[in-house]
């Protein structure tokens, strides 16, 4: 049994503690999130995912439940070691850059922890290798695609070594090329480390690629498991203004058609394979 | 309106130590009605191109027209509040520039700036509010208390509200869940077809492009480098990679697909409706043989 990361106990949270006609942003959700595992939350805008990220860094504290943070609940005073193991990455690759040059953003917060100079140097080279941007070491910030700068906000993320690594819709103002990039690096870095991934995501194909997906409706968890028996809900997503990976939606449209299939696909390739086997190779 | 670009360059910073050349003589020509796609990876000069649709960046070489009026580089001219109201521009996140008390304020503050009576800028933002299906009971609450969806609507409004004739959108969809960048890319597409809009739609998404737009243009390093209608454009999937662009989803199945069978679809199906059917048919036609 693998060890746990994050667990949420019955979580409450409301933006307006007074008004009591709002319903809460946070509504009784729980859920335990284990050390080594990709979760994906996805929901539509407004069902409480941004709202959940802020409640696992400590930005936000709920109402009632409990956050517990490797095994001890968040509170004011494990806050800041707490947040030390956690790397964040936003939507906005132009918004997290500090440094003047790539190795100077990503030292800098090993500079704010007070790690020796001679580790620092050792741990930004390490990073910037695992992300794949060691080239541009001296490279100024703006200089670099978008999938480049969410890169090396990954490598500031992991140059602190953290546990988790949290992706607030991380990759949804790059362009193709980016994302896939960015997504490429999270998996090699799964491959090497013990890393926990949490992405907050509406892109579907990249909820696929994670071990678990969370669905969050009107800040209520209505959903829970792998892509495969989450997206399997079909229909039922799509009510909740979510989509389907392209393989499900197109399963769909060829079956409206009369096309018969043996299951809605979730991957091209099954897809592939079912209208060879049961339509041309016969 | 007829927009075009001849021979544009643009420096920003220009004759400082500083300078950057962001565009390098781009030839463009968007017919009046027409839906142009503008795609090319980050940084490729989309957006400083758009900022030229509405003179926003004037060009340090080249002419641009929009409609009838011409924007050379190095000389001043005096109807670019013509413009500015006849094209409309959706900027990127564009609720971030909303500030107004009140919804329809908000909304109703282009128009009258443009010397609108109040009372038509606020029956306009009426319309509008029911136009892009907000709820009527937001229209006297304040833009900062609504969702982030809401507020791109609101924002979206506040474009519309000057009656453009061009309609130029930057990523326009860029952190809605899918069901709000559905939505508001089909009222997009409706607004251009029932208003005979001009739109422009700078976009990452190849899918987008491939649904929406009459015509594409790649941006790369600055140039304009490739145009035509979209199954031109998508045809040739080597040289979208060296623009470091893709193919649409619908494509690269339809490609799969082809390999598997070894034969050809009739013809490029731009969307996964239209791949369906065409998939459907060739079933169809394999049966009866």
């Amino acid at each position: 049994m693998k060890r746990e990361i994050i667990s949420l106990q019955e979580v409450t949270f409301t933006y307006a503690e007074e008004d009591i006609g709002i319903r809460p942003a946070i509504q009784n959700v729980s859920y335990t999130i284990n050390e080594g595992e990709w979760v994906a939350i996805v929901g539509h805008n407004g069902s409480g995912k941004s709202t959940l990220a802020r409640l696992m860094n400590g930005l936000l504290f709920p109402q009632t439940g409990t956050v517990r943070i490797f095994g001890e609940p968040l509170n004011e005073h494990n806050l800041w070691d707490t947040r030390s193991k956690m790397g964040m990455v936003f939507q906005n690759p132009d918004n997290q850059f500090v440094g003047a040059t790539v190795q100077d953003d990503v030292a800098f917060a090993l500079e704010n922890n007070g790690i020796p100079f001679e580790e620092m140097v050792e741990r930004v080279h390490a990073s910037l290798a695992k992300v794949k941007m060691s080239d541009f070491m001296n490279s100024e910030p703006h200089h670099l695609s978008g999938g480049q700068k969410q890169r090396v906000a990954i490598a500031g993320a992991i140059a602190l070594q953290p546990s988790i690594l949290l992706l607030d819709e991380a990759t949804s103002m790059l362009d193709p090329q980016g994302r896939e990039e960015v997504l490429q690096t999270v998996h090699e870095l799964r491959k090497e480390t013990d890393l926990t991934v949490i992405s907050i995501t509406h892109d579907l194909e990249e909820a696929l690629l994670a071990d678990r997906v969370i669905v969050m409706n009107q800040g209520e968890k209505y959903a829970t498991g792998s892509p495969h028996e989450v997206f399997e809900r079909g229909q039922e997503l799509i009510d909740l203004g979510l989509d389907l990976p392209f393989a499900m939606n197109m399963s769909r449209l060829l079956r409206a058609q009369g096309v018969q299939l043996v299951a809605d696909h979730m991957s091209e390739e099954e897809l592939v394979n079912d209208l060879w086997t049961s339509h041309f190779n016969k | 309106m007829d927009i075009s670009l001849q021979q544009v360059s643009y420096a920003y910073a220009k004759d400082t130590p500083f300078e950057k050349r962001a565009l390098y003589d781009v030839d463009l020509l968007i017919p009046s009605g027409s839906y142009q796609a503008i795609i090319g990876h980050t940084g490729s000069g989309k957006s400083t191109v758009l900022q030229h649709l509405n003179a926003l960046l004037k060009p340090t070489e080249g002419v641009i027209r929009i409609g009838g009026t011409e924007v050379v580089a190095g000389k001043k001219n005096k109807k670019l509040r013509e413009i500015r109201q006849k094209v409309g521009i959706v900027f990127q996140f564009p609720e971030h520039q909303l500030f107004d008390e009140t919804v329809l304020k908000d909304i109703m503050f282009g128009p009258m700036n443009f010397g609108v009576p109040e009372e038509e800028a606020r029956q306009r933002a009426i319309e509008l509010v029911r136009l892009l299906g907000l709820p009527e009971e937001v229209m006297e609450k304040s833009p900062f208390d609504l969702s982030g969806g809401q507020m791109r609507r609101v924002a979206i409004a506040g474009v519309l509200a000057m009656n453009p004739e061009v309609l130029v959108l930057d990523e326009p969809t860029a952190g809605l869940d899918p069901r709000g960048r559905k939505e508001i890319m089909d009222l997009f597409y409706k607004l251009h077809i029932e208003k005979g809009l001009t739109t422009i739609l700078v976009t990452h998404s190849m899918e987008d492009a491939a649904r929406y737009a009459d015509r594409i243009a790649i941006m790369h390093n600055g140039r304009c480098v490739l145009q035509g209608i979209p199954k031109e454009i998508f045809s040739d999937e080597d040289r979208l990679m060296d623009y470091r662009l893709e193919l649409p989803q619908s494509i690269k199945f339809q490609k799969k697909l082809e390999e598997m069978m070894n034969k050809k679809l009739p013809s490029l199906c731009l969307t996964e409706e239209a791949l369906a059917e065409e998939l459907a048919r060739l079933l169809k036609k394999e049966r009866e043989i």
